[in-house]
């Protein structure tokens, strides 16, 4: 047997060579930023800190009643540091850029700066790990009794003392330790790398121990082989199977989100990384450490079954074995490595458990009911700091303490972690939806914690009261009020069910169903969406959002002055040089941009939290007591500003596109308007011309003068041809103004095309004779219905057939007239020998008033006959238009559609 | 009247019938006449029959009065021939263009028979010279 008086100076003596080693690493961090203590090794033997005495002790308990089950808590994490180290990865990426300090802060900061969620998770995150610190306190205790024993020698000054007493003892002592180790002085980042070195160091001696006694144990069980055969001899069945049951999922599960969101593991894998790529190594190394730390623990759970007397506390086999083997130097060593497991998880998680309480909690407070304290004394927040986070570490070791005193009748260790990690499980799916899911909501996320907690609370929390208190009892057989559906251990009838397994189940799946339909039936607010994208897509956007301040009236002094505060006037003088000396301005004259601002901002949010940050510099760029809430107001409002102005831009963009519409349609009347005036102007030109032959000849002949009969009737035939040329003009022109604005009664019918060439070809026959022309003809289509107006047809074939005639001035004038049916289409070619259309002409030749330039004595056109020709044949739905013909001269083809063959009744 | 021989008036106009009617007023007070049918039949007979007046329509096929009439103010023997320019747009624009290109009289058509008489007597300088 050991002294207790000796084990408690030894362990004293421990925690003051981690004292040390803390005080030497910090300053060696400080003074060399590339030392050991950034390196892998470090950072992997601090995330170890996972395994407590938890894992010390209760592992071995675990084994030893429940066979493999202890297992999964270490598979957990093994899948997540292996598996998701994109999840690890990008949780340390975003929390750097956004100098996250904790879970509470990571989900505050990403649903929309809100303070009130940060309120509630470290809320149920103290209440949560109540029980967590009350199994190290219980562990720690008991252990101190295994080593002093009953005996009054081995109590020494412990003699009358019992486990509460000795409890308490303990749980000031640790409160002490950490208020030395971790609340010395405040960093920006929330790092302690002294604390993270002297962890490490925990981690070693741990290990070392748990090794030490389990090479032990094989040693004197001669070998594993003989440890199991003795034990299965005995009748002592160790469960080896893993089944893969329900509960075994659970725990796995649990430990998955545990290893994320516990707050201690968040500090040491988030928080305190300083290099994104020692997650690499981590991801094997870590395992690794768990590999290690588990592999005695079968055989010495085993081994101690066999050895011990029946009734002794499996817990602390680690710790019983060598002493009853009488091996005081390794029980000593066996303490001290279960004391390490202890001390580092209770150091580690107070300080990030405290953390959360002065940012989320004490400093949203002060910043609300005083503001006067941040103009008060010196030091300022920076104090007011350190001193909520010694309140919050007493605090948090009382609450482990109460929860150890009303359960202290409970004997197993295992059973108390899971209860904690059920409670942290609660943030896992908020914090996958945080940084995965753009859509999770404030509100969502809010009542999915608050309601994941509440049934946690009740089916595994309350529970866990059952043996001192009867009223709890009471409820856990009949339900409340009698109620048998509610009942904490078989809700909505669920009976039968492991405990933790029910209470997981109930709690995360309420928890996950209304974080998801929550989501998508809530809107989340601006500031939710700015950082939403800004958590989501942190590997897409290289930049932070900025400009969260819009009305920046604050001077560098008014910042440098809160900055002062908070982070010493050391780190805020060097924050405020850097930034001048990028600017090229001296650090008097700086001008606090927001994007400064926003830097600062950050900077502050590592110290304080990013809700309290952001009141805090909104208090002064806005130069008055704004509320989180008109902060957020505020943001609301830039949002809406800046939606505004997509607004006006998009309504910009559709004015500019009218207007360029109406320049277009402006464009296009100018255009119609000249085309008008030329229209007038050439009719002007064309009526003119007659005009003017009937006009002088008419006042030759009113003269008196000598003309002869001859003479007389020359002119009168003139004066008539001209007057019927003006006739057919003015005809032509309304008819194509009616044709072009399509205001005629326009009937297409079934037609017989080739009919109507027939007859056209009939007319021309005259002219045709009168010209010494010869017709001669191509292959004729048979009779063709084509749908259209038989007379204007006519019309067109006459036109066609009259310039071709008229315009030829061959010496054996021909034309050619071919007619078919090709696809569907009935087709004419009306082709001659004649001059043919100069190349630059054959655009023009549709267009009104032209006409043929070498024009044979026949001047009578107005040269709208074409023009006219081509709007039937499009009213038709035909076309008109010149080809390559077989004859040297022009050919014209009309095209039309044919009508299906209808059958002659 | 030999081709060769200097005339009088020379007559640009496409319109058969307007020639015609211009011919037949123009002889009738005692001038010779010669005419041409496009542009370029124009340029040709100015230096040919160097007539003492042009008269030139505006629209005629192959180069337009206007044309023509730069040609012959940008050539030193025929800068300062006397030019009456015939039109049937009857436009502001159509008289701008001409006195700027150096046009000497300008009549729209429809005209009437003293009026074209007495622009091309004026352009021959022969007021009061015979009727």
């Amino acid at each position: 047997m050991l002294s207790a008086d000796f084990v408690i100076a030894t362990s004293v003596a421990y925690v003051g060579l981690l004292f040390v080693l803390a005080y030497f690493g910090d300053r060696r961090a400080r003074r060399n930023k590339r030392s050991w203590l950034h390196s892998p090794a470090v950072y992997t033997l601090s995330i170890s800190v996972y395994c407590t005495s938890w894992t010390f002790y209760g592992a071995v308990g675990n084994a030893a009643r429940s066979g493999l089950e202890f297992l999964t808590i270490y598979l957990g994490p093994t899948l997540v540091f292996v598996g998701w180290y994109f999840l690890l990865r990008r949780l340390v990426r975003i929390s750097h850029l956004h100098r996250i300090t904790s879970v509470a802060d990571l989900l505050s900061s990403r649903f929309g700066k809100s303070s009130r969620l940060g309120v509630l998770v470290t809320c149920i995150a103290v209440i949560g790990i109540a029980p967590y610190i009350a199994l190290q306190l219980k562990a720690v205790t008991s252990s101190i009794q295994a080593v002093a024993g009953a005996s009054e020698f081995g109590r020494g000054s412990l003699t009358g003392i019992d486990d509460v007493g000795l409890a308490l003892g303990v749980a000031a002592a640790m409160a002490l330790f950490t208020i030395l180790f971790g609340t010395r002085h405040v960093d920006a980042k929330e790092q302690h790398h002294g604390v993270v070195a002297a962890i490490a160091f925990e981690a070693v001696v741990k290990l070392a121990a748990l090794v030490a006694v389990g090479v032990f144990v094989v040693y004197i069980g001669g070998g594993l082989e003989a440890i199991f055969t003795r034990a299965s001899d005995m009748g002592i069945v160790v469960d080896t199977s893993v089944a893969f049951d329900s509960r075994w999922i659970t725990t796995l599960v649990l430990s998955i989100a545990a290893i994320v969101c516990l707050p201690r593991q968040f500090q040491v894998t988030v928080v305190e990384n300083s290099d994104e790529n020692h997650l690499r190594v981590a991801g094997w190394a870590f395992p690794a450490y768990m590999m290690a730390m588990s592999i005695f623990i079968l055989p010495i759970a085993v081994y101690g079954l066999t050895v011990m007397p029946a009734g002794s506390n499996p817990d602390m086999f680690a710790l019983t074995l060598p002493l009853a083997a009488g091996q005081n130097g390794l029980a000593l060593f066996a303490f001290i490595g279960g004391f390490s497991s202890a001390t580092s998880m209770i150091i580690l998680e107070s300080i990030a458990l405290s953390i959360m309480v002065s940012n989320h909690i004490i400093m949203p407070l002060v910043l609300r009911f005083s503001t006067s304290e941040l103009s008060a004394d010196g030091q300022g927040v920076s104090r007011l700091l350190l001193v909520a986070r010694r309140f919050s570490i007493v605090l948090i070791l009382s609450l482990g303490f109460f929860y150890f005193f009303f359960t202290r009748d409970s004997d197993a260790l295992a059973p108390i972690g899971l209860i904690s990690f059920t409670a942290i499980a609660q943030f896992f799916p908020a914090l996958l939806a945080a940084i995965f899911w753009k859509d999770a909501s404030l509100k969502a996320v809010t009542a999915a914690i608050l309601a994941g907690f509440a049934v946690w609370a009740w089916c595994c929390f309350l529970p866990s009261f059952e043996s001192v208190s009867e009223s709890v009892a009471t409820l856990l057989q009949f339900g409340p009020w009698g109620i048998g559906w509610l009942r904490p251990e078989a809700m909505f009838g669920l009976e039968g069910w492991d405990p933790l397994t029910h209470a997981a189940f109930w709690s995360l799946s309420i928890n996950v169903v209304i974080l998801t339909i929550g989501s998508l039936l809530t809107n989340p607010s601006a500031l939710e969406r700015i950082q939403a994208t800004a958590f989501v897509d942190v590997f897409r956007r290289s930049g932070l959002p900025q400009g969260n301040f819009v009305r920046g009236s604050a001077t560098a002094n008014d910042l440098f002055f809160v900055a002062e505060r908070v982070l010493g006037e050391k780190r805020a003088a060097a924050l405020f040089e850097t930034a001048a000396r990028e600017r090229g301005v001296d650090p008097a004259v700086l001008e606090p941009t927001p994007d400064f601002i926003a830097r600062l901002e950050r900077e502050l949010a590592g110290s304080i939290g990013a809700a309290s940050a952001h009141v805090m510099l909104s208090k002064v760029v806005a130069g008055g007591d704004v509320s989180l809430e008109e902060m957020m107001q505020m943001a609301d409002e830039t949002q809406q500003a800046i939606e505004y102005s997509q607004e006006l831009e998009r309504t910009s963009a559709e004015l500019r596109l009218t207007a360029r519409k109406l320049e277009d349609a402006n464009a296009q009347l100018r255009e119609l308007d000249s085309q008008k005036d030329e229209f007038l102007s050439q009719v002007s030109h064309e009526v003119r011309t007659p005009m003017t032959s009937i006009r002088s000849f008419s006042e030759i002949l009113m003269e008196p003068g000598d003309l002869n009969d001859s003479q007389r009737r020359r002119f009168v035939s003139t004066i008539h041809q001209e007057s019927l040329r003006l006739t057919k003009l003015l005809d032509e022109i309304l008819d194509l103004s009616a044709l072009e604005r399509g205001e005629r009664n326009w009937r297409n019918v079934p037609v017989d095309a080739e009919a109507a060439l027939d007859q056209a070809i009939a007319v021309c026959d005259a002219l045709l004779r009168q010209r010494g022309m010869r017709v001669e003809f191509g292959e004729r289509a048979r009779a063709t219905m084509v749908e259209g107006d038989g007379d204007r047809l006519c019309q067109v074939f006459i036109n066609l057939i009259s310039n071709a005639v008229k315009y030829n001035d061959a010496d054996n004038p021909v034309v050619k007239i071919t007619s078919g049916v090709k696809s569907g289409q009935f087709v004419v070619d009306v082709a001659d020998n004649g001059p043919g259309i100069s190349k630059g002409d054959r655009k023009l030749i549709f267009e009104k008033f032209w006409r043929g330039v070498e024009g044979g004595g026949d001047q009578g056109g107005a040269g709208l006959g074409l023009a006219i020709s081509r709007q039937i044949v499009a009213r038709m739905n035909g076309s008109l238009e010149l080809v390559p013909g077989p004859l040297p001269g022009a050919c014209f083809r009309v095209r039309l559609p044919v009508v299906k063959q209808v059958a002659p009744a | 009247m030999g081709g060769n021989l200097a005339v009088d008036v020379l007559i640009a106009e496409d319109e058969p019938s307007i020639l015609e009617s211009l011919d037949f007023i123009l002889r009738r007070a005692g001038w010779s006449i010669d005419s041409a049918t496009d542009g370029e039949a124009v340029l040709e007979k100015v230096r040919r029959s160097r007539p003492r007046v042009l008269v030139l329509d505006v629209m005629l096929p192959r180069r337009s009065g206007f044309d023509v009439l730069k040609t012959l103010r940008a050539d030193g023997e025929t800068k300062d021939l006397p030019v009456l320019i015939l039109t049937a747009k009857g436009q502001q624009q159509d008289r701008r263009i001409a006195e700027e290109l150096g046009a000497d009289g300008f009549v729209t058509k429809p005209y009437s028979n003293a009026e074209v008489v007495g622009a091309v007597r004026q352009l021959l300088g022969e007021d009061g010279g015979p009727a």
